[in-house]
């Protein structure tokens, strides 16, 4: 009765942070409160979890923030520098750019979801495969990774844009193809740690098929190092993004891209420097953003790493 | 029996670096089939009878089994044949050859300004770990690992050629000395000096100073980091504590008996950075109109130009695997522990 008492004395922290849980899930959400502890405790990376969450919020809402629409052209109002109608300046068809910019985080973030979708899981896959059964199947399978490896992603991504034809699903298929090999390395390793324990022993032993045993016991121990190393790479993501839409081959316009949009302003930057120059910050705060939430859940989930 | 280890050892080296090469032109291989593009239509136009069209297709043997294909192209590309580019009408190899010293010239000078900054700033930061200038270096490197490299470039331009006029425009060298000295390595500053025009030199040297500049802190922020987690590695040893309480300066222990000991890694390191500026070379390229590699890829993408694209790429790929390979072998030919 003792025990009941002190957790609504304490509330939700004594709950969550008690030395002995009394369920698994009181156990698990302590650790998670832990780990958010950790976390918040680190300034630079709480500033990356609130660029990234107004990202987010920036391109659920485009709708009601832009003040105007991002593809009606107005040659009258063209190249306007700044100012109080046009708070970042309107672009060689009059287009407003912070409504431009404020849509563009939908297909910034479009880009960024599925390639983290799709990358991580092929590499997950194919690394604990690779790792848990071992022999001619882990030769075979991580020397494509190496192969893909071998490659400099950039220009991997470009050939595959050049067959497929640019657009900006070619381009997010292109960048996930020639993202996946890392996380490969990374499950395969991680695999092999603990294919050898116990625990899988008793798993194989009350007849779990491999399959299971892959997919229900190995693939979710694989998964907080790879969630580090994904958001770490998504700023990555974002930059090659970008650089496929500089160079014409990522999204076509009119669509409001940011790398395509500094692709336009390129043959004004010299006279109307703002075309340019903010879709430019855009790419930068949020890749920032990114990079600073990984960082601080490097430090949280691998201690290690320090 | 070390001779025969390292013999096997070798051996293993060689044919995995055999089939990495092979596993590279499989992959350009099947971008090249997958193109919608008809190489037929694209050598013949598409206005010729059925029996023309047979005869081309035969000729260019796509009649054949896919693998025989493969044989075909491989055998082709290891006697240096890339086909034909449709947009110069040129062999590709010949191409790839005129602009790729550009690229190496870049590459080059962006790997000094990386090495030249980055050693030190990882040295100070692992020196002076958990203080501010660990700090401010690590946030440094985050923010030079979030900046669009084309931007940077744009945004150089406007102020250090526009605004400020410190810089020259985009090019490897002033239109007025364009064409002065003869192409002996095709790497203008090394032609310049080589021909006594020091005029050249100078407009050359002036023209990388931006391009080299933003492409190099690329890679600073690597070999920082790198310099960082090597360095904190030693200043652990008992040696260098020993070499403190004799009473040595801290400023030669640090850079000499530390940073001594990590010149071998630091090596593997940099040759590694040397691969990915390579790749980043590609959109600086397209920003400061650099007549390099990068560009000659973008071009040829824009036109369709799949025998060029694919031909560069796989330059690129083996460039880089060349490096990757090069720095194994420094790493066990210098480190006398790897033997």
């Amino acid at each position: 009765m003792t025990a009941q008492t002190d957790t609504t004395e304490g509330g939700m922290r004594a709950w969550l942070t008690a030395e002995t849980p009394r369920s698994r899930g009181q156990a698990r959400l302590g650790r998670v409160y832990l780990g958010w502890l950790a976390f918040a405790r680190n300034r630079l990376a709480m500033i990356g979890l609130g660029i990234v969450l107004l990202l987010v919020l920036m391109a659920a809402l485009a709708p009601l923030l832009a003040p105007y629409d991002p593809y009606t052209q107005d040659l009258s109002q063209r190249l306007l520098p700044p100012s109080a109608a046009h708070w970042l300046g309107t672009d060689a068809f009059g287009r407003d750019i912070l409504s431009r910019i404020l849509y563009g985080s939908r297909l910034t973030l479009m880009i960024v979801a599925l390639v983290a979708v799709t990358a991580p899981v092929a590499g997950l896959l194919i690394g604990t495969v690779a790792g848990y059964l071992g022999g001619w199947v882990d030769a075979v399978l991580m020397r494509v990774t190496d192969i893909f490896l071998a490659f400099p992603k950039l220009i991997l991504a470009l050939a595959f844009v050049s067959a497929l034809g640019p657009g900006i699903e070619n381009a997010i298929i292109a960048i996930a193809i020639t993202s996946w090999p890392p996380y490969a390395r990374i499950a395969r390793a991680e695999t092999i740690t603990i294919r050898k324990s116990d625990f899988i022993s008793a798993a194989r032993l009350q007849g779990a098929s491999t399959p299971r045993i892959i997919l229900g016991h190995v693939v979710p121990l694989c998964s907080s190092s790879l969630i580090v190393r994904v958001t770490l790479d998504m700023a990555g993501i974002i930059l090659t993004a970008a650089g496929l839409g500089f160079l014409g081959l990522g999204a076509q316009p009119p669509a409001p891209e940011w790398g395509a949009m500094i692709a336009t302003g390129r043959q004004y930057v010299l006279e109307q420097w703002w075309v340019a120059t903010m879709p430019g910050i855009a790419i930068f705060v949020v890749s920032l953003g990114f990079n600073l939430l990984g960082d601080g859940l490097r430090d949280v989930l691998d201690p290690k790493g320090q | 029996m070390p001779g025969r280890r390292h013999a096997i050892r070798g051996a293993g080296l060689l044919v995995s670096v055999a089939l990495t090469v092979l596993g590279l032109l499989l992959v350009t291989f099947l971008i090249g089939r997958v193109v919608p593009i008809d190489p037929v239509i694209a050598v013949v136009g598409d206005r010729v009878s059925a029996d023309t069209y047979a005869r081309v297709r035969q000729e260019l043997g796509l009649d054949l089994p896919l693998w025989q294909q493969f044989l075909r192209y491989v055998g082709d590309v290891l006697q240096g044949d890339f086909g034909t580019s449709v947009l110069t009408s040129r062999p590709v190899l010949e191409d790839i050859l005129r602009v790729f010293p550009a690229t190496l010239e870049l590459a080059t000078a962006a790997l000094v300004v990386g090495v030249l900054l980055g050693i030190p700033a990882g040295v100070m930061a692992a020196v002076h770990r958990g203080r501010w200038p660990d700090h401010l270096i690590r946030v440094i490197g985050l923010i030079g690992h979030s900046i669009p490299v084309f931007w940077l470039g744009l945004m150089a331009l406007l102020v250090f050629y526009a605004r400020l006029d410190w810089a020259p425009g985009p090019g490897r060298v002033d239109v007025f000395y364009e064409g002065l000295v003869d192409p002996v390595t095709g790497i203008i500053t090394v032609d310049a000096l080589l021909a006594g025009e020091s005029d050249v030199f100078w407009s050359a040297l002036h023209h990388l100073v931006l391009p080299a500049g933003i492409l190099g802190l690329y890679s600073v922020a690597y070999i920082a980091r790198m310099t960082r987690s090597f360095m904190l590695d030693q200043l652990r040893q008992e040696y260098i504590t020993t070499a403190r309480v004799k009473g040595m300066s801290e400023a030669r222990v640090i850079w000499r008996h530390a940073l001594g000991n990590i010149a071998v890694p630091l090596t593997t390191v940099v040759a590694l950075s040397y691969a990915s500026l390579l790749e980043g070379s590609v959109l600086t390229e397209t920003v400061f109109a650099w007549p390099g590699l990068g560009l000659y890829i973008t071009n040829s993408l824009l036109s369709a130009d799949m025998n060029a694209v694919l031909g560069g790429t796989l330059v690129v790929g083996a460039v880089f695997i060349g490096l990757n390979l090069l720095s194994d072998l420094l790493y066990r030919l210098l480190d006398p522990r790897a033997r």
